[in-house]
């Protein structure tokens, strides 16, 4: 069936086709998708709220010029994740940003193919 | 000096891959995310849910009567009788394609879509291109997949939103009286309920499934 969407999906000029398989494009994408929704369900914040910020974001990202494709929504949904996270969570943003680092750090100082951790 | 293939680092991933990492460290340090439970809603709508529980759905609507009228007046309840609940408590309505009206599917603000039944939603639904063109020029959209409809089918477009998610119920290939709910469901894709698409035919499925075969 895969087959027959993406052949009919080619032929589609300015969007961009579905991908066959999983519909993420890298796993970073589907870890974000899976803490909005985790997060919502444990009552973090309801389904209503995420959509108000989420599509006040796309009207942002579309206001500063993102062509707004498709390729783009897991950013928006990590900007409005990180957002929701900080408002609600009381996790502030210098946390995020410091703790990327130690991430990235913990990658540069790990030998290949060991696992990562901080 | 050769290339020098260092095996003493672990190349960094991507920069929202880092923030997604940081992001849920620290929340499961703070006790506010489970992370078996995010490997289990990643699994889930991967591999568990995608588009066919809604093709169960549509199936069942065309060989039991009663499940139809249930599903047209009241799709939560019928959804839900089926096993299939949703999470962000969102109201589902069914649109029901005729000889005289075919259903197309949009989320004009973003990207509403009814996961429960569909899985997630594909990227051309995300695009803004399609949100606005499924709007403006439905007929064109349509054609783009390939759908053509009869002169006199009028289109209706359901703009979905956080309240109301939309699920079309499309018509019954022909030649398929005899078919069980469980044949049936194999005509019944992703697209032709989100109303790009009709049904598929008992011969486009038989051509689908011969390119699948090795």
């Amino acid at each position: 069936m895969s087959k027959t969407t993406q052949h009919f999906c080619n032929s589609l000029p300015q969007i961009p086709t579905d991908a066959e398989g999983p519909v993420f494009a890298e796993p970073w994408q589907a870890q974000a998708f899976a803490l909005a929704v985790h997060l919502c369900d444990e009552g973090h914040f309801t389904w209503s709220e995420w959509v108000d910020m989420f599509s006040q974001e796309i009207k942002l990202a579309q206001v500063n010029g993102d062509p707004d494709l498709g390729n783009t929504y897991y950013n928006h949904w990590l900007n409005v994740l990180e957002k929701i996270v900080t408002q609600k969570q009381a996790i502030k943003s210098e946390e995020m940003i410091a703790r990327k680092e130690e991430w990235r750090s913990a990658y540069l100082r790990t030998p290949h193919g060991q696992p990562v951790e901080l | 000096m050769g290339h020098d293939h260092s095996h003493d680092h672990t190349d960094p991933p991507s920069d929202p891959a880092l923030r997604v990492k940081a992001l849920e460290s620290l929340l499961v340090e703070k006790g506010l995310v489970d992370p078996a439970a995010i490997d289990e809603i990643i699994e889930t709508y991967e591999t568990k849910v995608g588009p066919r529980n809604g093709a169960k759905v549509v199936a069942r609507a065309w060989t039991d009567p009663d499940f139809k009228s249930l599903l047209l007046l009241d799709a939560n309840k019928a959804i839900h009788s089926m096993g299939y609940t949703g999470r962000q408590g969102e109201h589902m309505k069914v649109v029901e394609n005729t000889a005289i009206r075919h259903n197309l599917v949009v989320c004009t603000l973003c990207s509403c879509y009814p996961w429960t039944v569909l899985g997630l939603p594909p990227v051309w639904y995300k695009s803004a291109p399609y949100r606005a063109r499924a709007v403006s020029d439905p007929k064109g959209v349509l054609a783009e997949f390939g759908t053509t409809l009869p002169k006199d089918v009028k289109i209706s477009v359901w703009d979905s939103t956080s309240e109301m998610r939309f699920l079309v119920l499309p018509l019954r290939p022909e030649g398929t009286d005899d078919w069980t709910a469980t044949e049936l469901e194999k005509l019944v894709t992703r697209n032709s309920m989100i109303g790009v698409e009709q049904a598929l035919t008992p011969e486009k499925l038989q051509i689908i499934e011969a390119n699948e075969k090795p």
